[in-house]
């Protein structure tokens, strides 16, 4: 565990001296607050009108009408920005000739990766324990439900773990960093879009493609729906990029 | 101790080390000598256990490569040709985190810093982030990280790469400071480095071994002739006709204004030359034993010769 903790350890301290954690968790917040000064707006304007018809007061809820969307575009712009984070993990060090230090010391590749995944996923948490102050003030003036919008964040943090399993693999394939991140975003967006795909299929490919797309898992998620079935999916999507990196990694030295 | 056994390694169908075999002794330094492309970095990169070998044997104070690859990597320190630094790190924290990954001892790291910080000559430069300071000094950093383990054995390849004559002249005596307490083999394509740091050779190219031992060893046995470089005042044809006629000589012939007497090896003839040469008042300036150079002895091993 030691040896983990000092690659993670490393990599944080990397992410926070070059302007790229800066940046990244800054853009992240920028759009984030965007979308939540709009989505509130949107739930203020709709409130009053709804207010005046009893009919439609009880309808009013703060976690659908502002949390859902703002957790929906939170996930887009984790997909468009998880990957810059990534990019850099493998690539770099092939590039400059680090791995060779990695690769010689009594660590295993395991631990490597595994340290590596840590410092990202603390960078990721970063970036959503910061996007959790505007939602404070919500609880100061309404009555959000704390736990679906506990289980919306549960939901975009294994989401991330997912992207950044899939960032380091691809950052393990190439040491082009750019190469790295395009891969990234390619598969995950593709991996996003398979429920399109499904509404075309029919039988078991219906229910596999449904399955297999990430959106569909997150959906549920934001709505305060916690099913085993999505934590597990993400869980999976992880390890498998993990395993994966490991594979491409070892395969390279034996080849 | 480093001992290589009929190490081979293929790409494909390209084959980069090719049954090679080699000793090196506790507490020597060695060269691992060849041209470009000869197959020392992957003998290295094999032997720190950064590539496999697809056949053969490697043992590393008597840890074999293949099966002990941990332990191997807890008593060897490498420095590849790449400086393997960060280069948004301090000295001191690039090192404390080399130490740690090394698997010294938490309570040891600081110890262990300090000195590898005062071996490599980094007191100056240890607060400093490692981008902003001179090539020299991250090679003396790449040394450090290497030795900071107090490991058995040191692998550096081309340790001297890219330095002005200064930082060359200091990184030599920096390594050469280390023989005894550690077994060094440094990879280099520079004859001088041979001559002034290292015990002895291996001298590989194509991935092939084509000599290997101490200097003495290897010249002597390149050696065809033994004989003296003449400088003499006077040097007419009847000095050159004079040392013909002695008894012995195979071959008298002129060099840059120098005469170059020959004679078989096992023979001396040295002191009948000189008292030849002050008898018949030649004016002697200057004799010295014919030594093959390293450059001659390189290019004689690499061009095929036997």
């Amino acid at each position: 565990m030691s040896n983990i903790l000092s690659i993670a350890k490393r990599e944080i301290k990397a992410y926070f001296t070059s302007p790229i954690a800066y940046v990244v968790i800054s853009v992240f917040l920028v759009l984030t607050g965007f979308f939540f000064s709009s989505a509130i707006s949107w739930f203020s304007a709709q409130s009053i009108q709804l207010a005046q018809n009893p009919q439609y007061y009880q309808q009013i809820n703060i976690n659908q009408m502002v949390f859902t969307p703002l957790f929906h575009n939170m996930s887009i712009i984790l997909l468009l920005m998880l990957p810059l984070l990534t990019m850099r993990l493998f690539a770099e060090e092939k590039k400059v000739g680090t791995e060779e230090l990695l690769f010689t010391s009594p660590i295993s590749v395991g631990q490597i990766i595994l340290g590596k995944y840590l410092a990202a996923l603390a960078v990721l948490a970063i970036m959503l324990a910061l996007t959790f102050l505007p939602a404070v003030f919500t609880f100061l003036w309404g009555n959000p439900e704390l736990a679906q919008l506990l289980n919306g964040y549960l939901g975009l943090f294994l989401m991330g773990a997912a992207f950044i399993a899939a960032g380091i693999f691809f950052s393990s394939l190439t040491e082009n960093q750019i190469v790295s991140a395009m891969l990234t975003f390619g598969a995950l967006l593709l991996f996003w879009i398979l429920n399109w795909a499904s509404y075309s299929a029919t039988g078991m490919w219906k229910g596999v493609l449904n399955y297999l797309s990430i959106f569909q898992h997150f959906d549920d998620m934001t709505r305060g729906i916690l099913d085993t079935k999505d934590v597990a999916y993400y869980l999976s999507f992880a390890f498998v990029g993990i395993f994966l990196t490991h594979s491409v990694i070892q395969s390279r030295r034996w080849r | 101790m480093i001992e290589v056994e009929h190490l081979t390694k293929k790409y494909g169908d390209l084959v980069a080390v090719n049954d090679l075999g080699f000793k090196v002794e506790r507490g020597r330094i060695w060269g691992l000598l060849g041209p470009n492309a000869a197959g020392k970095t992957t003998t290295m990169r094999i032997l720190t256990g950064f590539l496999p070998a697809t056949d053969g044997r490697a043992t590393v104070s008597g840890f074999d490569v293949f099966e002990k690859p941990d332990q191997v990597k807890r008593i060897t320190g490498y420095l590849p040709e790449i400086i393997p630094v960060y280069p948004e790190m301090t000295v001191t924290e690039y090192l404390g985190f080399v130490a740690a990954i090394k698997q010294v001892p938490s309570a040891k790291r600081a110890a262990a810093l300090d000195r590898a910080v005062k071996v490599s000559g980094l007191t100056e430069v240890r607060r400093r982030l490692i981008k902003n300071i001179s090539r020299g000094y991250k090679q003396r950093v790449g040394i450090a990280q290497a030795l900071i383990h107090n490991p058995d054995v040191l692998i550096l390849d081309e340790p001297t790469i890219g330095l002005d004559p200064a930082q060359i002249k200091e990184i030599r005596e920096l390594i050469k400071s280390l023989r005894g307490e550690h077994t060094i083999m440094l990879s280099t394509h520079i004859l001088a480095e041979v001559t002034q740091t290292c015990d002895g050779v291996v001298i590989i190219n194509e991935g092939r071994l084509m000599a290997s031992g101490s200097l003495e060893e290897l010249t002597a046995s390149f050696r065809k002739k033994d004989g003296v470089m003449l400088k003499v005042r006077r040097s007419g044809d009847e000095v050159v006709a004079s040392l013909q006629k002695l008894a012995g000589v195979d071959g008298v012939s002129r060099e840059n204004g120098e005469i170059k007497v020959e004679w078989s090896p096992g023979r001396d003839l040295r002191e009948t030359v000189a008292r030849l040469a002050v008898t018949q008042e030649w004016g002697l300036l200057e004799m010295r034993p014919l030594a093959m150079n390293i450059e001659d002895l390189y290019l004689r091993i690499v061009g095929g010769e036997q």
